[in-house]
């Protein structure tokens, strides 16, 4: 079911020990594992578990305050320059997308590409709109955000994350700020991105997609990672007693 | 007897009502207003004053100290705009230092940096729990204090610090300004037949495959012909007319030392540095804070997303925060720049002739009280009226498309 033809050996991002506090509030305590290239993970756990603020540790948008954090052989660390390239080699899609409002879909997309990469406009042009073709709503390029749908919005901050080449793609709660028949539209561009091999980490609830998709699973709960487990066995036969309240609170509704 | 529901007596009738209460107040205005014209013309001919708009075309007869060009032989009226041509240059200079070092401290505050966010706070805070005028009178002091002309501080020649103000080297058009001006006209003229022939070639010409339909309309080869033809064609004109004029087209002038001080550059005087230095200072310390709250109202998302498809930390700020920042802060700004067209008339306490000013020296001389301050109210409201257009203006063309969530 899953795609391991994809998986190589070799780990993309190591995490060894990883603490960081907010305050007095100790979000994560210890985390300790390793992402193979091309795996797709998925994270749950119930809110304030710590799992957003984990993935968003990987791309620095929260420091770390202990412990080591190794993206493609870089360390993340206080050296800039160091940030700054595991910036280029993440993509990320928000909960709430977070796209530009000022720019038009296109010009988010190419924003990155044209300062970072320092692409031609024209370049940078075609690349987005193969982008936006590629995510069915290459009729949208030349609207701003504000005048499409919750669903076109994602699509459209999936393209922005991929048109800066990522070897990586995190996800934070991608279709929690959704309307119910726009979650299908966005998980299906997911789903067609996880089968091109990409490394995705992936905080979701929705458990559907996690069954179908992910490589393993990730039980979050106060800090700590309580189970990881392939799919099947992280459904069909949960370990611990945290694991199964929360499976069985989620798969009720 | 049948009630009928769309009959309502009209006591009841809030059609009515509005209208009338409406009607009403516009009477009540206008009787209040009445009243109290003819009591001030009464008092006013009890005085032996008539309301007459003459005087305005006698001889002013006194001096002013900086300005357009005025003699004390001209009339009131030119003298009056000698006045609103100073508090127009004090505001505008005021606005655009203001505007620039605002900006400066607003952005300081929130940086990561302790030591640079401490001293923007500490700006902020001092300069706008000063009254203004005391720093106003601080600014002119400190300018009085700088040294005797004979003692001039001079800055690599060309600077000049004195109890006379600043002075700068300016430029002027020189002898050969009037043949390069010829060389503009012709390069405009040959700009415009450029972008003609290249447009219409453009649109009739090329591709014959095209059917008419897909052709781009004739306006948008014209906007392109302009980019790309007629800005390149003037400014090579330009720059060959610059170097075939013989003589120099700009001439510098140096401030240079003679006999009653230094002549020649640009000379900022002593009142018209203090006041600028106080309005910018003072109105700077408010627009940090409009800046600063403008940014801060930027949803964290925004600088998220912008570093995380890998910009910068400048160009998150530059090409993500702060042009959404813009919008939230034109309208605070615009009361900023009315207050600091309003303050100007401050400079009165300091001898700079502006607006303000002039007027008192005219009702002094002329005891025509109501008329100047009638005309002085009417200056400063066209001045704030006209800049609060243009702000609105612009805050319109900026919002076209809504704020992220």
């Amino acid at each position: 079911m899953s795609e391991n033809e994809n998986i190589t050996n070799n780990p993309i991002i190591v995490c060894e020990d990883v603490h960081k506090w907010f305050d007095d509030f100790h979000v994560l305590k210890g985390i300790t594992t390793s992402f193979k290239k091309g795996e797709k993970a998925v994270i749950c756990g119930p809110s304030g578990s710590g799992k957003s603020t984990f993935i968003r540790t990987i791309n620095r948008l929260e420091e770390h305050q202990r412990g080591t954090i190794i993206v493609d052989g870089i360390e993340l660390s206080n050296d800039l320059r160091n940030i700054n390239l595991i910036r280029q080699e993440v993509g990320m899609v928000f909960q709430q997308f977070n796209l530009f409002p000022h720019l038009s879909n296109i010009k988010n997309i190419t924003l990155g590409p044209m300062r970072v990469r320092k692409l031609s406009k024209r370049r940078a042009e075609e690349e987005a709109l193969a982008l936006l073709e590629r995510m069915g709503i290459e009729d949208q390029a030349y609207k701003y955000p504000a005048e499409i749908s919750g669903g076109q919005q994602q699509r459209v901050a999936i393209a922005r994350a991929l048109a800066m080449e990522p070897k990586i793609m995190l996800f934070d709660e991608p279709t929690s700020a959704l309307d119910p028949e726009m979650i299908s539209e966005v998980l299906d561009v997911m789903r067609e991105l996880a089968h091109s091999g990409m490394t995705m980490l992936v905080v979701t609830h929705e458990m559907g997609f996690a069954r179908e998709v992910a490589d393993r699973v990730m039980f979050f709960d106060e800090g700590v990672v309580v189970e990881e487990a392939s799919p099947a066995d992280f459904f069909d036969n949960p370990q611990h007693d945290r694991t199964k309240l929360f499976i069985s609170q989620t798969l009720q509704h | 007897m049948q009630q009928d529901s769309t009959k309502i007596p009209f006591w009841r009738d809030i059609r009515f009502l509005k209208v009338f209460f409406q009607i009403l107040f516009v009477i009540g205005i206008i009787l209040l207003a009445g009243i109290l014209y003819s009591n001030m013309i009464n008092g006013l001919s009890r005085q032996g004053i008539k309301l007459d708009w003459t005087f305005l075309n006698s001889e002013a007869g006194f001096g002013i100290s900086e300005g357009i060009n005025y003699d004390p032989s001209d009339s009131y009226l030119k003298a009056f705009w000698v006045g609103v041509v100073n508090t127009i240059k004090v505001s505008i200079a005021g606005i655009c230092c203001g505007t620039i070092i605002g900006f400066f401290f607003g952005i300081a505050r929130l940086s990561s940096n302790w030591l640079i966010q401490k001293i923007a706070a500490v700006y902020v805070e001092c300069f706008r729990n000063i009254p203004l005028l005391l720093q106003i009178f601080f600014w002119a002091a400190l300018i009085r204090s700088l040294p005797k002309i004979e003692n001039s501080i001079v800055i690599s020649d060309n600077i000049v610090f004195n109890v006379q103000g600043i002075f700068f080297p300016s430029f002027a058009p020189g002898p050969g300004f009037t043949t390069w001006l010829w060389y503009l006209l012709g390069g405009v003229i040959l700009a415009i037949i450029v972008v003609l022939g290249f447009a219409v070639f453009r649109h009739f010409g090329g591709d014959h495959e095209l059917q008419q339909t897909d052709r781009p309309p004739f306006t948008s080869n014209i906007i392109f012909a302009a980019k790309w033809a007629a800005a390149p064609t003037f400014i090579i004109v330009a720059i060959a007319g610059w170097f075939l004029t013989s003589e120099p087209t700009f001439a510098v002038t140096r401030p240079v030392l003679q006999r009653f001080g230094y002549v020649g550059g640009m000379n900022l005087s002593p009142e018209f540095t203090s006041v600028l230095i106080g309005l910018s200072v003072y109105t700077s310390a408010f627009i940090a804070e409009v800046v600063r709250s403008g940014i801060q109202a930027v949803v964290k998302g925004q600088r998220e997303a912008a570093r995380a498809v890998g910009l910068k930390e400048s160009q998150v700020l530059s090409l993500v925060v702060i042009p959404q920042a813009i919008p939230i802060i034109v309208p605070p700004l615009t009361s900023q720049f009315l207050n600091l067209i309003k303050n100007s008339s401050l400079s009165v306490a300091i001898g700079y002739p502006e607006l303000f000013q002039v007027g008192e020296t005219i009702i002094n001389q002329t005891g025509q009280t109501i008329p100047i301050f009638g005309m002085i109210m009417m200056s400063y409201l066209i001045m704030s009226l006209t800049t609060s257009a243009f702000m609105n203006w612009y805050n319109r063309r900026i919002t076209r498309y809504g704020l992220s969530r």
